[in-house]
């Protein structure tokens, strides 16, 4: 299907209002800001994104919508620092936490990731390990030490937080593999919680799912946004319509870089937007 | 149409329906496989027909006698089987820390750019033949191997395995004594069994899941908790695996310790000193002038180390199957 005539400007790089309010330094309660910056990124001499920003709000769910291939999966690593695992990978502009730029010199990428947890499309326990153990595996990789006591307790809330404490904890010592798809994405949602980030980036969490599970997992999302910045990205329109309160649209047109054709709260971006193409997106007309 | 016909509900036989050409190939690459399998088997029926005469004539005691004095109808292997074991076993303890650290550098330190040189460096190690082993380990490493032979005799010296029968503190060292050891002989075996050990776990390290790794990143691991809690526990069977490859082929090295190992007939755990055995080693040796009697002795020999290699391969090729690693090959 081709695309409809542009209805306004040529570019498709009508970035959002890029929020340049001055970010309070103090570790927000229930999550932090983070800003994305003029982000271009490219694979090789392959240029995937073009001057991309956009902030995400604590006490928010923003998603990103958008055709396969649009670059919004690029952009979501790049936010947690998952892109330099590419070895062809580079990027340019700043991305912001709480004011900070994650990929300035002093930084450390893992206390970076550690901040900015991630759900990954697949669900991705650690299969030698038991339930309990995959939970606190977050510690043992950062070198955390806690005491048996800290342990069970820290099992049980990013358990309950991640919304499947009831359905587990008979069973904690068994593999986490063991489990259904659903149980094991929320198994991941709680190994990542565990240990206490500012942000939660989740990359096409339910895509893999049936709907019984991608229903709770949207329940999780909703009880677990005032405790954290969440930013999803999802190919679901209703799901997107569901969990969120701002979304942004990615496009990539033939041959061009992507970036975000239009941002704003998720009623106006389904409700009224005012790029034709936003329109034909959320209605199902294309991609 | 008649439809009173009540209908068949049992399981019908459904014909597979393969094409001519996929029976043909079928049919030929299962015929090469069971030649290979055949072979084998004769191999080992061949070995176990020609021992049957060997324990008659010598019974147990082929088993329990150290020494090999055919002039004095003394045979047994017990020594051999022992420094057989002992030169493998080094071989491996040197081998096995190499082979794992090399295979972790090249499957995740080692930029992309120099991977495929150190992989085929790597194989090539394991294309030199043993001859030249030989030679690197009798000229090169011998003399260099004495004064740590010395110092290990020196300081470990109350550990049986370490013990040589000699002075340690004589004020002019008995340099021959730790010349033609097991312990140099195992050095130079494990030479041999690195790249074998090295390839398997590489192999298997390369196949730790995508998801799983990024898992582990994306928590704020680091490189090194990445491959504790990832890469390692995903390759247990593979390291394993690999390893008792190693250990089967450094059990049949012949050449090699051939010419490094002095011949002794002692049954001993001494490693360090001069002398020792091993069941390869007295095939080839004793090979040319055997009588018919010692000739079907030393094809029992031969039979006892085929038992063996194929008990270390077998406990290898269950160990692989059994890991996710290699159920995942299989699969």
């Amino acid at each position: 299907m081709s695309l409809p005539p542009r209805s306004d400007t040529p570019s498709i790089i009508d970035a959002g209002p890029i929020v340049l309010d001055a970010p309070d330094m103090e570790p927000a309660k229930g999550g932090a800001h983070l800003d994305a910056m003029n982000i271009s990124a490219w694979f090789g001499s392959n240029k995937v994104l073009e001057l991309v920003s956009l902030s995400m709000n604590p006490g928010t769910v923003t998603a990103l919508i958008g055709p396969s291939g649009c670059g919004k999966s690029t952009f979501l690593r790049i936010l947690n620092r998952m892109h330099e695992m590419v070895p062809s990978a580079k990027l340019a502009g700043e991305v912001r936490l709480n004011g900070e730029d994650i990929y300035g010199p002093e930084q450390r990428v893992t206390e970076t990731r550690k901040r900015i947890g991630m759900v990954f499309q697949k669900p991705n326990p650690f299969p030698t390990m038991s339930i309990a153990e995959n939970v606190i595996a977050g510690l043992k990789l950062t070198g955390r030490k806690e005491r048996r006591a800290e342990r069970a307790e820290l099992v049980e809330r990013s358990l309950l937080r991640a919304g499947v404490w009831n359905e587990v904890k008979d069973r904690l010592d068994e593999p986490g593999g063991a489990l259904s798809g659903g149980q094991q994405q929320r198994l991941c949602i709680a190994r990542a919680l565990a240990v206490d980030p500012d942000v939660l980036l989740m990359d096409e969490p339910c895509s893999a799912l049936d709907p019984t599970s991608t229903g709770r997992i949207e329940e999780t999302i909703s009880e677990l946004m005032s405790e954290v910045t969440i930013v999803i990205v999802t190919h679901n329109m209703q799901q997107a319509a569901r969990v969120s309160q701002r979304c942004a649209f990615f496009l990539a047109e033939a041959g061009t870089p992507g970036g975000i054709v239009e941002s704003g709260s998720t009623e106006k971006i389904f409700g009224d937007p005012d790029d034709l193409r936003t329109k034909d997106y959320v209605h199902g007309r294309f991609g | 149409m008649d439809v009173s016909v009540s209908p068949v509900d049992e399981p019908r036989t459904i014909h597979p329906g393969t094409p001519r050409v996929d029976r043909v190939f079928h049919g030929s690459v299962r015929a090469v496989a069971l030649v290979v399998l055949v072979i084998f088997g004769a191999i080992g029926l061949f070995l176990g027909a020609k021992s049957i005469s060997t324990f008659h004539l010598y019974g147990g005691r082929f088993l329990t006698e150290s020494d090999w004095e055919p002039s004095l109808n003394r045979i047994g292997i017990s020594s051999t089987l022992l420094g057989t074991m002992l030169v493998a076993l080094t071989a491996l303890i040197i081998a096995f820390p190499l082979a794992l650290a090399t295979a972790l550098y090249i499957s995740e330190y080692a930029p992309a750019r120099l991977k495929p040189a150190l992989v085929s460096l790597v194989d090539v190690m394991a294309a030199v033949p043993s001859i030249i082993y030989a030679a690197w380990g009798f000229f090169l490493l011998m003399p260099h191997m004495i004064g740590v032979s010395h110092w290990l005799h020196q300081y470990l010296g109350f550990i049986p395995l370490f013990r040589v029968d000699t002075d340690p503190n004589a004020a002019v060292l008995a340099q021959a004594r730790y010349t033609g050891s097991m312990f140099i002989a195992g050095i130079v075996v494990s030479m041999m069994v690195l790249p074998i050990a090295c390839a398997v776990m590489r192999g298997v390290f390369a196949q730790a899941p995508i998801g799983e790794r990024e898992a582990a990143y994306a928590l704020g691991g680091t490189r090194w908790g990445m491959i504790r809690t990832v890469v390692l526990p995903f390759g247990r069977g593979g390291i394993i695996g690999g390893t008792m490859l190693g250990l089967g082929r450094a059990l049949g090295e012949t050449v090699a310790v051939a010419i490094i190992l002095s011949a002794a007939f002692d049954f001993k755990f001494r490693v360090l000193e001069n002398g020792g055995s091993t069941i390869s080693k007295l095939i080839a040796e004793r090979f040319g002038d055997a009588t018919t009697v010692q000739l079907a002795a030393l094809l029992t020999a031969g039979f006892v180390l085929f038992v063996l290699t194929l008990i270390v391969n077998t406990i290898a090729a269950i160990f692989i199957s059994r890991s996710r690693s290699g159920a995942a090959t299989e699969a």
